[in-house]
This record gives C-alpha cells, structure tokens and sequence, in this order.
C-alpha cells in the first residue's frame, strides 16, 4: 500500500515568486520522513506539492516531476482529484468537517464521487478506520455525535482516520501536533510509528525533537532571506541530521544555534 | 475597575462595586438605548395606526367592498394569496440563480471578473422599481406571449401551465420573473459574503480527500453557509411581498385564487392593489385598504419569524456540537 516518492529538481512558483527551487529527493516506502526549517523556508509549500495540495492557492505552479511508483503527478492528463486519493493530506489544525457526525467524517473520502458503500461495509470500514487512528475505544459509544464534539487531539486522530479511510499510499501531515498538547501530541507520534508499517508518511514539523523521535530520514531546508526561494540544504538518516551533520547550517539549526 | 479608586467611598454593603462611569460611555449607552427604543416605536406606532384603522373594515357588512359581495376576508383571501404566491415563484426562480451568481464570484471566478460582477449585480439593487414596472410591462410581458402560448399547448396537463394563454404576457409569472430579478441582487450579496467565509481549512480537508470542485461546496460551503443562505432567502422574500409598483404596472388583476400562471386572470396581491385603488376609495373602502395592509403586516412578520426561528435551530445545533 505504500510507495517510493521521487522528486526530480523541482521548482514551486507562487505567481512570479520563486517559494522553493530546486529540490532532489527519494522518499523511500514505508518510512517516515521529516521536513525541517524555520517559518517561511518553503517545507509546507514542498510538501503540498506531493499531492497537488499547492494548486489550490492560485497563482501556485511547479516546474519539475514528482513520481510516485514511477508515475509523474505533473504528467499530462493526470487528475489532481485522484492524485489525492492516493497521496492523504493531515492539516496544521483539525479540520472535522463541523456539520457532519464522526462517522460520516470517517466515510467523508469514501462516499465521494458518487461511490456508494453498502452499510455492513461502512460500519467495518469506520471501525477499522478509527482502530487504525487508536481512536475508537474513545469515540465507539457515540459515532453520530458531530466530529467537533471531541477533543483537539480527538480531532486530529478523526482527521487521520479520515484521511485511511480511502486507503492512500501516501500520508502527507503538515505540523499535525502544532496545535495540540503534549498528551495529544504523545498520542499522534505513537500512531505515526504504527501507520509506517502500512504508509509512507512525510511530516513537517516545527518540533526537533518531534523529527528525531518519529521519523527515519530528515530534510532541512532554509532560505538565504525573505524573498528568497527555499531550498533543500541537507537531507539523510534522521541520526546522521542530528549527531553528524555535513553542513554547518543544519548543525546550527538543530543544536539551536540558528540566526 | 475591581477596586473603587481613592477617595471614593467604599464599596457598598450589599457587595456591588461601583464601576467608575465614563461620560463618553454614558453618551453613548444613551444614544444606542436611544436609538434601540426609536425603532420600537416605530413599530408599535405602525401596528397601532393599522390596526385602530381596520377595526371598521373587519366588521363591516357583507357586500361594501369593491369586487366581492362578501365580507372583508373573502376581499382580502385572493389578495393575500396573490401576495404570497408571486413572491413564492419569485423565490423559486432567484434563490437557485442567485447561489449560483454567489457561487461563481466568491469560488470560482478569477478575481478580475468577480469584482466587476459583484458590483453589477449591487448596481442592480439601486434600479428603482417603477422602471422594472417599465421593463415588465413594455419589454418582459410582450416577447413572454409566445412562451406562454406554447407553454399551454404543450404542457398545459401540468395545473400551473393550465391555458388559454394569455395574450399581453402580463400575467403572475410575468411579475414573478420582474420580482425575481428584484430580490436578485440582495440575496447574491448575503450569500456571497456568507460563502467567501467559508473556513479555508474545510474546504481543504475536502480537497484533501481527493474531493472535486462540485463536491467541495457540497461539503463544506452549502453546510457552512445553510442559514446565512435562509436569511438571505428570507430577506429578499420580504422585499418580493411589499413590492407595489412593479407588480401594479404588469399585473392584470381579478380577485380569483387560482395556481395557474399564464392565463389573464391574476390574483393581484396586497401592495399593489393598496396603491391601485387608494386614490378612488372613501370611507370604508380605505378601512378595507388599510386591513388588507395589516394583513400584509401580519404575512411578513409570520414569514421572518419562521425564517429566524430556522436559523436559531440551525446555529444551536452547530454550537451543542
């Protein structure tokens, strides 16, 4: 269910402002891989572009492939919509959809397009879903209550189970933990560890310590200053950023030496 | 102020604390309790005048009033359903257009488009209604004839379509459409400022999940802007119930109460048969004038509290969530 992601020297415009030049990277299946860098450095903007999430703001255009199993999502003919499907997206902040119940939430991916699902099917596929999200033994007594009834870190973990539900091959989290406490936030990275045996995930985190815990490879990226394209400087084993990095930049950054 | 300030006697027994008053707040306390209670007065001396001038008309005898040898209830039933009816067709026809106009400006034109057309649709807030009378009448009622003409032929089975059609186009439907594009504009505002607020966030949860642009506002925009759409709705229902002068000038009046939209005859309704017959009438006719505009009173406060009601339900129920 989870595949290689190839980047090849990819460029991300927003009009005419360059936001992220030149990035080159493999993103091996089944692992975790770490996106950081201070505000502004263009890791959000770099991780929008692995599902198309980026064409959303206007004016945003790539130059350059992203192949996932091969196949370039910047080819011609390819659909963005499905593109989606298949590379999942957790937001910086919950985001339940607010009128609908938790397990409609849960099946919001899957009824899309029309597609219709027999009631057994939904019921198996909402549990399995939030089992998979470690959500279910908090939320099995009361699946018709509207999804922002729960917790931030309930919410978040909703919005997880949402995004398995339509079984990608990719889970994208954009600072899944920035707007959660420490407990919650506990709760994300244990089911981070547990969703990599199935997914390829990528995160951008603001947290180091976040980034050495849960993630295998880690990317820094930084910009040489405002109005300048972010760029990637440095990208390896999450152990080698963190004790042994080869450049000087990373190093300040990681020990907190930055700026 | 938690503490009182030196010099100022303590706190009184009973435990209140006296807050410093400030003349700035004080003026304008004075001017918002002011202006909240000039509205009230308003309102109550509208209902008082109303109502003290029906009294007559209600308990006149059978056969004073023009059109009917009934009481003042078999005067004012066609009226009053020729009111409600129209601005009900009207609203059929400009609720679905207009969400679709909000729609395009707020989500899916380029923004150098939808400016301009926001702007053209508030422009046509400010035509006056006597020129869509105009409109209605020299331009709208003519070239609808051979609609309606085929309209009856051919789908006469259908109750509303029933024939014969009739032949100046000034008929219910005529007036329903000028009414349409009245209220057009108000509620393509509202639902465009409602539909622009929709939270980025759900909309990208929705795209996130591999959502299309249609599915999209389905999830999220239509959910988030559902009341803001009634009140808007409701609002321009208001406007298509007192409009007087527009239908005044396309309408052809018979007091009937009849479904059937293209023939002549058209239940008039309560605005514009006020403006109609008022110079004419006398004495108990202008009770009865005034009555049906009490009942027109009564249609549009029912309407909005039903409307307001829906929204309050609807808002309770995203905040218990």
């Amino acid at each position: 269910m989870s595949k290689r992601i190839e980047v090849r020297d990819l460029n991300v415009y927003y009009g005419s402002f360059k936001a992220v030049e030149d990035v080159t990277l493999t993103i091996e299946p089944r692992s975790v891989t770490a996106f950081i860098g201070p505000s502004g450095c263009g890791k959000s903007t770099f991780l929008r572009t692995l599902n198309r999430m980026h064409e959303v703001i206007p004016g945003a255009r790539v130059e350059g492939e992203v192949l996932v199993d091969g196949n370039n999502l910047y080819g011609k003919g390819v659909d963005p919509v499905l593109v989606r499907r298949q590379v999942g997206m957790v937001f910086q902040r919950p985001n339940p959809f607010p009128t609908m119940s938790i397990a409609d939430n849960v099946l919001a991916g899957v009824k899309l397009n029309n597609r219709r699902i027999a009631k057994s099917d939904a019921e198996a596929l909402v549990e399995t879903s939030l089992r998979g999200a470690n959500l279910w033994n908090e939320v099995k007594d009361r699946l018709d209550r509207p999804g922002s009834s729960l917790s931030g870190g309930q919410q978040q973990r909703l919005c997880i189970a949402r995004a398995i539900a339509v079984e990608p091959e990719v889970i994208l989290m954009d600072e899944p933990c920035s707007a959660l406490d420490p407990i919650s936030t506990l709760a994300i990275e244990d089911l981070i560890e547990e969703l990599k045996t199935e997914y390829t995930i990528v995160i951008v985190t603001h947290n180091m310590q976040q980034a050495s815990r849960v993630s295998d490879k880690t990317a820094f990226f930084n910009i040489a200053g405002t109005g300048k394209p972010g760029k990637l400087i440095e990208y390896d084993e999450t152990a080698t950023i963190f004790s042994n990095p080869s450049v000087k930049a990373t190093e300040d950054y990681v020990s907190g030496k930055f700026g | 102020m938690t503490t009182p300030a030196p010099g100022q006697a303590p706190a009184a027994p009973t435990g209140q604390i006296d807050a410093v008053e400030r003349r700035g707040d004080r003026v304008f306390s004075r001017i918002a309790v002011g202006a909240g209670t000039a509205i009230l007065v308003a309102l109550a001396a509208v209902a008082v005048f109303l109502i003290a001038q029906s009294l007559p008309a209600l308990w006149a005898p059978e056969g004073s009033f023009r059109g009917t040898d009934g009481t003042f209830w078999d005067y004012v039933a066609p009226l009053a359903f020729g009111t409600v009816w129209a601005a009900a067709l009207a609203l059929l026809m400009a609720v679905p257009l207009a969400v679709g106009i909000a729609l395009f400006i707020s989500h899916y034109a380029p923004r150098r488009l939808a400016q301009p057309l926001g702007y053209i649709i508030d422009l046509l807030a400010a035509v006056p209604s006597v020129v869509y009378g105009l409109w209605g009448i020299t331009v709208l009622a003519p070239a609808t004839v051979p609609l309606y003409e085929w309209l009856a032929e051919n789908a006469g089975w259908f109750p509303l379509f029933a024939g014969p059609a009739s032949g100046t186009g000034r008929t219910v439907l005529t007036v329903a459409i000028v009414l349409a594009v009245m209220v057009l504009p108000i509620i393509t505002a509202l639902c465009r400022e409602v539909f622009v607020q929709t939270p980025t966030l759900h909309q990208e949860a929705a795209y996130a999940l591999g959502a299309t642009w249609w599915e999209m506002v389905r999830m999220t925009v239509f959910p988030y802007a559902r009341s803001g759409i009634i009140s808007a709705s409701m609002l321009g229902l208001g406007r298509a119930l007192g409009e007087t002068m527009a239908v005044a000038m396309v309408l052809s009046p018979s007091a009937i109460i009849s479904f059937a939209v293209i023939q002549s005859e058209n239940p008039s309704t309560i605005a514009a048969n006020i403006a109609l017959n008022f110079p004419e009438s006398a004495g108990i006719q202008v009770n009865a004038l005034i009555a049906t505009g009490l009942v027109l009173f009564v249609i549009t406060l029912v309407v909005n509290s039903v409307a307001r009601w829906i929204v309050s339900r609807h808002e309770r129920s995203l905040e218990s969530r």
